[in-house]
């Protein structure tokens, strides 16, 4: 009985071990794949010219991933910096303020809208937001604009994320004990002052990792940014300038004009560095996750 | 009470915060807004015909007490009698109990308690200083849990924060091991140390009413009679209500004794008569040990 149960125990472990390394090896075969294949267009080009300059022509050779690397990063900021504040109080009007009834009809709601296609959020920005800013918001600002732009691209970006954001923010401040509030307004703190003071700062740690969760997703998001965001090859000087982030690119274009030579290699650096940025993105935020939890607990 | 304040006198020469007052008495270390010499206010509780329901089950059922100023009132009885319950009802923390229905009136100083609402409930709850049974640190520092309270109330200035935050910890015994660790999570801390912490934070806002949920249940015998002590030094110039389920120092230090017993007031009176010639056979049970 004894020696079955070790055994039983010991095989589980194992197993376990090994699907945990493979899962690990896969990301690690995964960024040697994209390596080996990107590498012709290495030996053509310099590291620092493909990184660093902006000229995008195929057809002549000039592959510059600037303007592409500059599109991602703007639409990932443009819509964290929209969707963490609004996903923030959101979720702390549901949990602190909101009487239960409310609660019982927005949060099967927000399942919903996190569970939506992407699709389905490009559609809206195309119907919605496109014509919004080509209409009424970009003459207020500059001359001409189609709606394609940067700006639509991080607002459906950033609509996107924000279900996600508020159901894993409202997971963390619904794990708050009650007896910490109780401490807190015991001493003649508002409710404010508690969410503030005490609420948000018990759960910041679960806050930063949520909201790099929502980052990854957002630097990844293909469709519904590539319908809204215009894809013109240039760095974009304002909001109101189309753009083209990575993943559009490859969506775009993979499986068309591969006759070019060295546009897969190309496309194929694309994809590696958009795996690099995530994966640096996850290391630092660790590192900075690490801090935060040394310094509250 | 006086050696407390004498390490404090000494830096502060501002004439705005006295923290001796002339004659000896207790000054309020940042509460301009009160008199120092306290004595003239009597601050009485008075409980009439209360009743708590939680999810219609009847937990406090017809109390009435008084509960006198400047003495120490021990609430005795077994677990799950509505002491705690008691208590929240004192600092209306029993709002944020779910389905809690409170009726009655709690008079304090002829304000009616239960009927209070919006900013008073604030001011009211900085009144009654509720330490809670489970000693619960703030997710933060030492030194900001027991600063929580004067920043809530809008005390920024770090030099008396600084102050506030050693008098307090001094007085709840806890400065010696702290001291040099002020900067560093209050979660840290033994359950002991906790529990002092959450007194020091208590008494840090400056409440007329210590209300003390059973503040010395994870201290060593030592440092429970440090708290004893203080509570006894506390009484010039705090009501103390205090729950405890040592009998032994219940009979050590209260002035007055409550015994409840589901949910009822069974006894009260003070404490020599109660604990020597209790009236009630209940009480008398409770007393020889019969349950815990
Ligand atoms: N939030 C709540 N929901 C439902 N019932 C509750 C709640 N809080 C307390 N009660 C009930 O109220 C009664 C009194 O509880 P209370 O915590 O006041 O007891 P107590 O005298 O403090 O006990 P102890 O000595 O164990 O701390 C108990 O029967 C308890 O089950
Ligand atoms: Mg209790």
């Amino acid at each position: 009985m004894m020696t079955i149960r070790v055994l039983k125990d010991k095989t589980a472990g194992g197993i376990m071990f090994f699907l945990t390394l493979s899962s690990m090896l896969l990301v690690v075969i995964m960024g040697i794949g994209l390596f080996l294949k990107s590498a012709p267009v290495f030996e053509e080009h310099s590291l620092g010219e493909l990184l660093f300059s902006s000229s995008w022509k195929p057809m002549r050779g000039e592959f510059g991933f600037l303007p592409f690397i500059m599109g991602t990063i703007w639409v990932t900021v443009i819509a964290v910096v929209m969707a963490v504040p609004v996903s923030l109080l959101t979720a702390i009007y549901l949990t602190e303020y909101a009487r239960p009834v409310v609660r019982k009809y927005v949060f099967p709601a927000l399942d919903i809208l996190a569970g939506l296609p992407s699709v389905i959020y490009g559609v809206w920005g195309t119907l919605l937001i496109v014509p919004f800013i080509s209409g009424w918001l970009a003459p207020r600002f500059v001359d001409f604009s189609t709606g394609y732009t940067m700006l639509a691209g991080g607002i459906v970006l950033g609509v996107m994320i924000l279900p996600l954001l508020v159901s894993l923010f409202i997971e963390l401040i619904t794990s708050v004990p009650e007896e910490l509030r109780e401490a807190s307004i015991s001493l003649g703190a508002t409710r404010w002052q508690t969410t503030k003071a005490v609420v948000v700062r018990a759960v910041l740690p679960g806050l930063v990792a949520a909201v790099v969760l929502a980052v990854s997703r957002a630097l990844g998001e293909t469709i519904a940014v590539l319908m809204v965001c215009g894809n013109l090859p240039e760095i974009p000087g304002s909001l109101f300038d189309a753009c083209y982030p990575i993943p559009a690119l490859i969506a775009n274009n993979y499986g068309e004009m591969l006759s070019l030579p060295l546009y897969e290699a190309a496309l194929m650096f694309a994809a590696l560095i958009l795996f690099i940025v995530v994966l640096l993105f996850n290391l630092v935020s660790r590192v900075v996750l690490y801090r935060i939890e040394k310094t509250f607990s | 009470m006086k050696h407390f304040f004498q390490a404090l006198s000494l830096p502060v020469k501002s004439r705005a915060y006295p923290f001796n007052a002339p004659d000896g008495k207790v000054a309020n270390l940042f509460r301009p807004d009160r008199k120092f010499h306290r004595d003239e206010e009597e601050s009485e509780l008075v409980v009439r015909d209360l009743n708590v329901y939680i999810k219609e089950q009847h937990i406090l059922k017809e109390i009435n007490l008084a509960i006198p100023d400047k003495k120490i009132t021990c609430i005795v009885g077994p677990s799950g009698c509505g002491k705690s319950t008691l208590l929240k009802t004192f600092n209306r923390l029993i709002d944020s109990v779910e389905g809690a229905r409170v009726s009655g009136k709690v008079l304090l100083n002829g304000t009616d308690i239960v009927s209070s609402s919006g900013p008073e409930i604030i001011h009211l709850r900085r009144e009654m200083g509720l330490i809670s049974q489970k000693p619960c640190p703030l997710p933060m520092s030492i030194f900001d849990n027991i600063a929580y309270g004067c920043r809530i109330h809008g005390i920024r200035n770090r030099k008396k924060l600084r102050l506030v935050v050693r008098h307090y910890l001094e007085a709840a015994g806890l400065w010696e091991e702290v001291q040099d660790r002020l900067n560093t999570p209050a979660i840290r801390l033994s359950i002991g140390q906790q529990q002092r912490l959450c007194l020091a934070r208590s008494l840090a806002v400056e409440p007329r009413f210590i209300l003390a949920d059973e503040a010395t249940s994870a201290l060593d015998p030592i440092s429970s009679k440090t708290i004893e002590e203080l509570f006894v030094k506390l009484k010039q110039n705090y009501s103390i209500v205090m729950v405890t389920h040592t009998l032994r120092q219940a009979l050590r230090i209260a002035d007055n004794v409550i015994f409840m017993y589901l949910g009822e007031v069974i006894e009260s009176g003070p404490a020599e008569r109660v604990f020597n010639r209790p009236e009630h056979k209940l009480t008398r049970k409770y007393l020889s040990g019969v349950f815990s």
